[in-house]
């Protein structure tokens, strides 16, 4: 039953209006404001607990203002205004739920060693791929030295062919006087120019793993074909074994990275290309956030590279050391992505 | 303006919302951000970018000077390394998910599944940027120091690598290849300031219109008066009024914005009433 008064009332002051819903309610989005104006610029850390809980309801207070707002009211203003603090509140409120710290720990932990395991089929493609390369370019040289000019850059091998004296190949690989013609002061300079030219050219061998890996599959060839020219350059002065540990030292650590950064750009390739029962936007998303996980992996190992080849290969000058150093770092890597830990299932 | 291009207006417009359901079952209708405005933030970006660099490298320049240590040298590659590669990956990571240039053109980054941005996902659509923005210039570079590519080859890699490239502007959702492969969009997420509610001034009781009179106008020109009277013009005020007036058949008898503003207010409440009873009238030419 309803009263008399209120009926009378409904007639000059209509029950709901749209001055009023907004008056009963603004207080609620400047509070919402002035609440995702501190998250973003402080973080989640900045909130007292009350505010913490209030959060959600006002993100809810205001969704819920801002769909009674598009049935009802015509205000421009206000309909964009909610519109944007919904979608800014969306993305906090849905968006922050892990502090940079934690995501770190999972990552090393868990996500980066599952992202490689995942990808080992393709690493090992790639790993045969850059073998295929060192022993094309190994049996042609060692047949006929002169295909070495086909294979290396002059400028790049650095009197490194098949002309050198065995003395002048033996002081290149840091036994001797001219090991340290640079001074020890360049080193880390040296280190640093290593680490960043690589990344660069893994980054661009995942970058083309998207026209179908293709290209990525030439760019492994052609880093297998210079290694394995330059092997058969040695080895035909007898100096292989010497070689072997000068470029082992670093070398388990960078090819490992060069063979994962082509894999991941073959993942995505090969998710494009043939997606299976997914949609293909989704199977080269789901490829590409893998790969990612697996790149920034990738650096990380170019980093320990640049320091192993900077510094270690030039302080190092015994072979045998910079073999079990080489081995032990191999070993490190295989254990820290293989080995499959328990938290792994959720 | 027409029937057909207001029509013709709101498809555009249209054609770049997309639905955007949240959990609690509400729809944001999210813009799609423009190639232009993307454009822009990747221009404010780079050069942000290159200012950091020459500011970067006068000081380590000036520590180098003082120490006369190499050391600096490394800093300087390893600095210049980690702020290309890592520029907008940090700041895509944050909680705006923008570089400055995003953030300044009012754009963000959204994974498009409605789901949160991973780490993975804003590497992976930055990784291949590098592809995007510099495999051009390298195929330039290429093309140019061997003798032997002709120019024709130079020219369809360059073509290749710009359809790479330019990528986003094939598709209706404006991906980027690094979008693409990540599962991201880039959406408007410009802030809106809360304007006070110009309906409810006093202002707007000075005079009354009849119905009729009210008629003639629907959603789509009331939004119109709505920004014209937000904007304070005098000039668009007196040309909207004199449109109006010439409508209705009104004589000039009272101030321009006293005139709109009562207009404006009372328009809106006889739409809004219509809305509660689910009539929407879009514009003048759909039926009241």
């Amino acid at each position: 039953m309803i009263p008399p008064a209120a009926s009378a009332r409904a007639v000059d002051a209509p029950s709901f209006s749209t001055g009023r819903f907004r008056a009963e309610r603004e207080a609620d989005w400047i509070a919402f404001d002035l609440l995702l104006a501190k998250l973003e610029k402080k973080g989640a850390k900045a909130l007292t607990s009350d505010e913490l809980l209030q959060l959600p309801l006002l993100y809810r207070a205001t969704l819920s203002s801002l769909s009674i707002a598009r049935a009802t009211s015509l205000d421009k203003a206000l309909l964009d205004h909610l519109e944007a603090l919904s979608i800014r509140g969306y993305f906090l409120v849905y968006g922050v739920r892990e502090s940079r710290w934690s995501r770190l720990r999972r990552f090393f932990l868990y996500d980066w060693p599952a992202a490689v395991r995942s990808v080992w089929k393709e690493t090992l493609i790639i790993a045969l791929v850059i073998l295929l390369g060192a022993l094309t370019s190994y049996s042609l040289v060692s047949s006929n030295p002169e295909w070495y000019f086909n294979f290396v850059d002059e400028e790049m091998s650095g009197g490194r062919d098949p002309r050198a004296t065995a003395e002048f190949l033996q002081s290149t690989l840091g036994h001797g006087k001219a090991a340290g013609e640079k001074g020890e002061s360049g080193l880390h300079v040296f280190a640093t120019y290593l680490f960043t030219h690589n990344s660069r050219v893994s980054i661009l061998s995942f970058a083309l793993g998207f026209a179908f890996g293709v290209p990525t599959l030439m760019l492994e060839y052609y880093q297998g074909i210079g290694l394995g020219a330059m092997m058969a350059v040695f080895s035909a002065k007898g100096l292989g074994y010497d070689f072997g540990g000068w470029l082992f030292i670093h070398g388990t650590t960078e090819l490992f990275a060069a063979a994962l950064s082509g894999a991941a750009g073959l993942r995505i390739g090969t998710a494009v290309v043939f997606p299976g029962a997914r949609g293909r936007l989704q199977a080269a998303s789901d490829a590409g956030r893998t790969a990612g996980k697996v790149m920034v992996g990738v650096i990380l190992m170019l980093f320990a590279a640049g320091l192993l080849e900077g510094f270690g290969r030039q302080l190092i000058t015994d072979t045998m050391l910079r073999y079990a150093i080489g081995s032990l770092m191999l070993l490190l890597w295989l254990g820290y992505y293989y080995i499959p830990r328990r938290e792994d299932v959720t | 303006m027409t029937a057909a291009a207001n029509a013709k207006q709101r498809a555009v417009k249209a054609k770049k919302i997309r639905q955007f359901i949240t959990p609690e079952g509400i729809d944001l209708e999210l813009r799609i951000a423009s190639a232009g405005l993307r454009f822009g933030a990747l221009l404010v970006d780079l050069l942000l970018i290159v200012l950091t660099l020459f500011l970067f490298s006068l000081f380590m320049l000036w520590v180098g000077l003082a120490s006369r240590s190499d050391v600096t040298v490394v800093v300087w590659m390893l600095g210049a390394f980690v702020l290309r590669t890592f520029w907008f990956i940090g700041f895509e990571l944050g909680s705006r998910a923008a570089t400055p240039g995003k953030r300044l053109m009012g754009i963000r980054v959204v994974a498009r599944d409605g789901g949160r941005l991973t780490a993975d996902a804003v590497v992976a659509r930055n990784l291949i940027r590098e592809l995007e923005l510099f495999l051009p210039l390298i195929m330039l570079g290429a093309g140019a120091s061997e003798d032997m590519v002709s120019g024709w080859i130079m020219l369809a890699g360059v073509l290749w690598s710009l359809t790479l490239s330019l990528f986003l502007l094939f598709n209706r959702d404006r991906m980027r290849m690094g979008d693409l492969i990540a599962g991201t969009w880039v959406v408007m997420a410009q802030r809106v300031k809360l304007d006070a509610d110009i309906a409810s001034d006093a202002a707007g009781e000075a005079m009354t219109f009849t119905d009729t009179e009210l008629a003639v106008y629907g959603i789509f020109e009331l939004q119109e008066l709505e920004r014209v009277l937000r904007g304070r013009d005098p000039r668009a005020m007196r040309e909207v009024a004199d449109a109006i007036r010439a409508k209705i058949g009104r004589p000039i008898a009272e101030e321009d914005d006293v005139f709109l503003l009562s207009y404006y207010r009372q328009l809106k409440a006889r739409l809004e009433r219509k809305l509660l009873f689910g009539k929407r009238r879009e514009d003048k030419y759909a039926s009241d």
